[in-house]
């Protein structure tokens, strides 16, 4: 039976966790994520799980993809700085095509910037924070609930595809509290990583026959293998010959974008009829979505775009609405780094692109938003 | 010395090796094997880790669970497996800069913990994959391409510093001395928590040709005339222990260890409800 409970986003990442499978969590106290690893500290141990609070950042995320390679389904959790020094070893899941995943909850940067207030600062440092050519999976909740939901899609993306996936929250949802339905652990639709079922003789763990993804084998149960972050060849060991190289980096890149229409998640609100489009996700589209209800009443034809899936960018989407729309306006808690992701999406249309952003650690209300729709609608 | 048994653990399709000759790494990885045979441990239960530089590329060869990661946080990876699967040996290859430089605060906190992992570290002074830059290790005065006036750093002393952060099997060995290393690798292995297992290896093509010892037999007598039992290195003076090192099992106790201690005091109490 469904259960109704008043929860932070923070708490319900936890429970999302373990109903996912979630055996274990390394990780690193920071603020506004720490309740997430006070609350796997708690939550794992019953469930014969491991709970490790590490020396740092990277460390956390290192135990975890250890952890992955015996079979646990692993996660840690972090804020802007933290979230800086994890960027190496998010490198290194996308090379060894590790499960994992990463809760980033958002705050005020560069550096230190504000600890305790909101931001959405990590948007691009989620896309592009480790280095080298790669694609990556972040989802953006705008809700305790969704949190919920969209925490048990992260480790079935991460399982499914043997990749790092990212959770990008931000501090209003992780510590707002919220009604939130959970239901019985068995209504929900949990993924497992594919297991050989070759014999050990003939495993590979990088081997594409049946597919884009290979199967992954934990360690210690007679399949011995070699997990390297150089390039490497289907068997796991290292090779610079240009050729394999590249049949590496289109994999690692299609296996995602390839299937990118799997996990296209996004919410459109009154779009349909729309002259003006409001871009914005996470906590800052609460806002939008009153703004555009509110210009409605106006009789200015506003519409909310809603990214879910925040990376791989849906471009399409965007196209989509820049040829019925005649303005998107971005609205987002930094200085414009989606903007740059929606003006490529409109590229080539007529769709003029605004944008209000805000970076001082105070939320946008919907009566900014609603005033910059007035202006750029010159009503 | 010579154990044909060692072919069983390696990889053998992956040799010959890239170590250059004179490179003690062999040397090392070879004792490594007779210890895992006299212990005749399965090699499906064996995980080897390792971090960047030339040691790094010991677990390739080894045909276990084999990681190569990234330089210096070798141990956090180690940690992860070896908590997640106890049953398993963990056993993570380091080198100098990799586990002291880059790595240093994993490798205290690895010691703290007390973690049944044993941690080698192949100690050729220098940075050799990159080009033979100084390490932490480096002693004062010796050139390297970043210490062309000589080296004004005064390095780590390993066993100090993993006796100091908690390490419960602390020794150093050297690569001429075979038996010694044979000895202290088995013992590691089998101690019950975090053993920290120092080899002084050596490095011809980046430590020795900046330091007049290009001959990769000159730089294994530099090591064997360095080292010294620790029983002889408690008798001697502070003038006659200069330029040289004790070599032996320093430390060999028993203390709770990490992953028994959370199954036994966390996983049990929530088990039973309590706090």
């Amino acid at each position: 039976m469904a259960k109704i409970e008043l929860m932070s986003g923070n708490d319900v990442a936890v429970k999302a966790a373990i109903i996912a499978g979630c055996t274990f969590y390394g990780g690193y106290p920071i603020t506004p994520s720490s309740e997430i690893a006070e609350g796997m500290a708690k939550a794992l141990p019953p469930v014969k799980g491991k709970f490790i609070q590490m020396e740092d950042e990277i460390a956390g995320i290192g135990a975890a993809i250890g952890a992955s390679l015996t079979g646990a389904k692993s996660m840690t959790a972090t804020s802007g700085p933290g979230f800086s020094l994890k960027q190496e070893h998010i490198g290194y899941a996308v090379m060894g095509e590790i499960p994992i995943v990463i809760v980033n909850v958002m705050r005020g940067g560069p550096s230190t910037g504000m600890p305790t207030y909101p931001a959405q600062a990590d948007v691009m440092q989620a896309r592009w924070g480790t280095h080298g050519d790669h694609e990556i999976i972040a989802l953006m909740p705008c809700s305790v609930q969704e949190t919920f939901k969209l925490t048990i899609e992260a480790f079935n993306l991460a399982e499914q595809y043997r990749v790092p996936v990212i959770l990008l929250t931000d501090e209003i949802i992780a510590h707002m509290r919220e009604k939130v339905e959970i239901k019985e652990k068995n209504e929900y639709k949990i993924i497992n990583r594919l297991k050989p079922t070759v014999d050990p003789e003939n495993y590979n763990p990088f081997d594409t026959k049946h597919g884009m993804v290979p199967p992954l084998a934990p360690y210690g149960e007679g399949y011995r293998f070699h997990i390297t972050g150089l390039t490497h060849d289907h068997t796991g060991f290292p090779t610079s010959k240009p050729d394999l190289v590249e049949k590496l980096q289109e994999r690692l890149r299609d296996k995602i974008l390839k299937n990118r229409k799997e996990f296209d998640w996004y919410e459109e609100r009154m779009v349909e009829d729309a002259d003006i489009v409001v871009f914005a996700y996470g906590a800052t589209a609460r806002s939008a979505m009153r703004a555009i209800k509110d210009a409605r009443r106006e009789n200015i034809k506003a519409g909310l775009y809603r990214p879910i899936t925040m990376w791989p960018f849906a471009y399409d989407n965007i196209r989509k609405i820049a040829k019925t729309a005649k303005q998107i306006l971005v609205v987002e808690m930094n200085l414009g780094q989606g903007l740059g992701e929606v003006e490529r999406g409109v590229a080539g249309t007529k769709c003029k692109v605004k944008f209000l952003g805000k970076a001082n650690g105070e939320l946008i209300t919907p009566t900014e938003i609603l005033s910059k729709i007035r202006e750029v609608s010159n009503v | 010395m010579y154990n044909e048994n060692v072919f069983n653990y390696l990889r053998t399709n992956k040799l010959p090796h890239i170590w250059c000759p004179g490179c003690a790494h062999g040397i090392i990885t070879a004792a490594l094997l007779r210890g895992i045979d006299k212990l005749k441990l399965d090699k499906n239960k064996i995980s080897v880790i390792s971090g960047i530089g030339c040691s790094g590329r010991t677990p390739g060869y080894l045909d276990m669970n084999t990681l190569h990661t990234t330089h210096g946080r070798s141990l956090t990876f180690a940690t992860g497996i070896k908590f997640a699967n106890p049953s398993l040996t963990v056993i993570d290859i380091m080198g100098d800069g990799d586990a002291l430089a880059i790595g240093g605060n994993h490798f205290i906190h690895a010691c703290r913990r007390n973690i049944d992992i044993t941690a080698i570290i192949f100690n050729n002074n220098i940075y050799g994959m990159t080009g033979g830059q100084y390490s932490p290790t480096t002693p004062v005065n010796a050139y390297a391409s970043t210490a062309p006036y000589g080296n004004v750093e005064p390095p780590f002393d390993i066993v100090k510093l993993a006796m100091g952060a908690g390490a419960t099997f602390v020794a150093r060995g050297d690569a001429f001395h075979i038996a010694l290393m044979d000895k202290i690798i088995e013992q590691a292995i089998s101690h019950k928590g975090f053993s920290v297992v120092e080899i002084m290896a050596t490095c011809p093509t980046q430590f020795g040709r900046r330091n007049k010892m290009k001959e990769p037999h000159q730089m294994l007598d530099y090591v064997a005339e360095k080292a010294v039992s620790i029983k002889k290195w408690n008798e001697m003076s502070e003038e006659e222990r200069a330029g040289k090192f004790p070599v032996g099992i320093f430390i060999d106790e028993s203390r709770r260890e990490y992953c028994e201690a959370y199954e036994d005091n966390v996983i049990k109490k929530s088990e039973r409800g309590e706090k």
